[in-house]
């Protein structure tokens, strides 16, 4: 094998435009097929961070005034959303439904702590919103509310990161104490938003902002999230059909009146947006799969010249002793050689440059910043998966000629010109 | 002197397009340490007798015997094996290889006998030397002259201490001088106890041959003793 190996390490060193040919065409086509995959990946990446790490199945329900007189009532008025709104969702929609938060905005206040303060806008909340937000607490930073602030009703606080570090800049904030607007509330927690780090909003319990509020058990809006009885569009239709039947019953509107009560199906969106991912991938997998075979065609043509050109060569070790199997073996082996060096190149240079161009889409901030591209990058699995079929296809490439010259007679071979 | 070639009825034709019979029933016998050429006009066979004996090329009927070994009918993987251990070929084209230099081609047939590569390289400047070329041993076949390349293949030949060496028109690229300095190195091999056959058409070349087969038309005209070195192209010495 060591033998071989410098048979063909000699071959290809005296051969190296030929090598440089086929090498180039195998680099060439992984590095192609890399960064074709990486720039789908980053626009299939940069559509789903927008949804960031919110919970897909969402449904948010808000009210204003009605649009469309109805029973009896003149159009214009005022309908408002409270705490038995999401205990008849809870009650009635339970087989569709994991669970309800309320909401309680309060607007933008002043939350200061000695000389420092800004403006953030609060919300009274229940424990369950930092599931449906994606917003993380880590290790050390305290928690989020809790049932037992919504029961006791405790003036506590959670602020974001960036508040935090604008009120407390170094220290710690859990225990202690911020000033709103007159109010002292304790902070419990810290939290953060991934790819949303200028977010300043605080939360506070939903029972503590009804009661200093002044609100009752008004809500601003409420939110629930579907389970997995709602799976396509069809169901997820049906269900908004029924339920927004039953809350335009409730509060006495025209169940197609949009602007008394309004819904946000995220999931409706979602579905939507998943599918114009996966409309991505496969126009991407496809031109990938396009790439790599004119790079396996590539490799192809280039075997067969080579075989071809080496015809004479092949008669002349035969007439020598080389039996059939070994010149075989030695077209293989260095079509492997070639491929996988190359091939490694090639997967080397491309994942290098999505890599390198990863490093300029990063995500934008702001809430509600959209983000068209983003991490442009390949899963080194399917790369080096790619690369592998491309040796394996280089290697088949150089079989058949080979196979054919091995079987022309060794006269033949020697009189090939 | 023993027998190392014994031919039995050799036939042998090409199918292409009209059957072609080339050979029709060459018997011949040649032993250990002969200097043997074979001449003919072209298309006498002579080509495609010398295949045969290089086991380059098979045969349709008769029997060939190398070194006391049946030779029908092999695989192509028993054939290399074969040419390899006891055939050495000098063609008139030199057939090196044109990437490797005149030590790697001389060491060629080494490597397929699995000889390493130190070992292999060593014995083939060895011969390299006995040829006069050991100062050109790292030169390309492109940067040789071609008495030069012809001597190259002389010492591939010879490397692997085969039964026979065959070779086909081995002057015939070559000019008068150089045409004279490669048939006295093949007269020298001669003398070690090699056996030679030389395929020609040159009667000069012939004439230096201890032995001359004609041939004509697929069969053997005449087998003409040849020691004398006074060979005329009107055949006087017929012994057959």
């Amino acid at each position: 094998m060591i033998s071989l190996l410098h048979e063909i390490l000699n071959t290809i060193r005296r051969n190296k435009m030929r090598t440089f040919l086929t090498g180039f065409a195998v680099a060439w086509g992984i590095f192609m097929l890399i960064v074709l995959l990486g720039s789908g990946n980053g626009l299939k990446n940069g559509f789903t961070s927008n949804f960031g790490d919110r919970l897909m199945n969402v449904v948010q329900v808000s009210s204003w005034r009605t649009n469309i007189p109805y029973a009896g009532f003149q159009s214009g008025r005022r309908v408002y959303l409270d705490d038995r709104d999401v205990k008849l969702t809870s009650d009635e929609f339970d087989r569709y439904i994991n669970f309800v938060i309320g909401n309680v905005n309060l607007g933008s206040k002043n939350i200061s702590n000695g000389a420092e303060y800004l403006s953030s806008s609060m919300s009274g909340v229940s424990p369950n919103r930092i599931i449906v937000d994606g917003s993380k607490i880590e290790q050390g930073n305290g928690r989020f509310i809790n049932d037992l602030d919504i029961r006791e009703k405790r003036k506590v606080i959670v602020i974001s990161q960036r508040a935090k570090e604008i009120l407390f800049k170094n220290e710690t904030a859990i225990g202690k104490n911020v000033n709103v607007s007159g109010i002292i509330y304790t902070v419990v927690g810290v939290y953060y938003m991934e790819n949303r780090q200028d977010v300043t909003t605080s939360y506070i319990p939903i029972s503590t902002a009804q009661i200093i509020y002044n609100r009752g058990i008004n809500l601003s809006n409420f939110a629930f999230t579907l389970n997995e009885n709602i799976y396509d569009k069809e169901t997820s239709a049906e269900f908004m059909n029924n339920y927004r039947k039953r809350i335009a019953q409730v509060h006495q509107v025209a169940p197609e009146d949009e602007n008394a009560i309004w819904y946000w199906n995220r999931f409706e969106n979602y579905l939507e947006m998943a599918n114009i991912s996966k409309y991505i991938n496969i126009a991407v997998w496809i031109i990938g799969i396009f790439t790599l075979l004119s790079g396996i065609v590539g490799v192809s043509n280039i075997m067969l010249i080579t075989v071809r050109e080496r015809t004479r060569e092949f008669g002349i070790r035969k007439s020598i002793g080389a039996s059939p199997w070994s010149i075989l073996k030695l077209v293989i082996v260095e079509s492997i050689f070639i491929t996988t060096i190359f091939g490694y190149i090639g997967l080397v240079c491309g994942v290098g440059i999505t890599e390198f161009a990863a490093q300029f889409f990063t995500p934008s901030a702001g809430r509600d910043s959209f983000n068209a591209f983003l991490n442009p990058t390949v899963d080194i699995n399917v790369a080096v998966q790619a690369t592998l079929l491309l040796i394996i296809a280089g290697t088949v490439a150089g079989f058949f000629p080979a196979l054919k010259a091995v079987k022309i007679k060794t006269i033949e071979a020697l009189n090939n010109k | 002197m023993p027998t190392i070639i014994k031919l039995k009825n050799i036939n042998k034709t090409y199918y292409n397009g009209a059957p072609l019979h080339v050979l029709k029933g060459i018997d011949l016998e040649i032993n250990k340490g002969e200097f043997v050429s074979i001449m003919g006009a072209s298309g006498s066979g002579k080509s495609t007798l010398l295949n045969i004996l290089g086991i380059l090329d098979n045969y349709d009927t008769g029997e060939y015997h190398l070194d006391n070994v049946l030779i029908k009918n092999l695989s192509e993987t028993r054939s290399a094996y074969f040419r390899n251990k006891l055939i050495g070929f000098i063609f008139q084209s030199f057939n090196l290889i044109s990437f490797k230099n005149a030590m790697e081609n001389v060491a060629l047939p080494l490597y397929y006998q699995k000889t390493g590569r130190k070992t292999r390289n060593r014995i083939a400047l060895e011969y390299l030397d006995k040829l006069g070329l050991k100062e050109w041993a790292h030169h390309m076949p492109s940067e040789l002259s071609g008495g030069q390349k012809q001597r190259v293949a002389i010492a591939r030949a010879l490397i692997s201490k085969p039964q026979i060496i065959l070779a086909d028109e081995p002057t015939g690229a070559l000019d008068s001088k150089t045409s004279a300095e490669v048939l006295d190195v093949l007269k020298k091999v001669n003398e070690t106890g090699m056996t030679m056959i030389i395929v020609t058409h040159e009667s000069g070349v012939a004439n230096q041959t201890n032995k001359i087969i004609r041939l004509k038309d697929g069969i053997i005209e005449s087998i003409e003793d040849n020691s004398e070195h006074n060979f005329s192209s009107f055949g006087a010495q017929n012994i057959k």
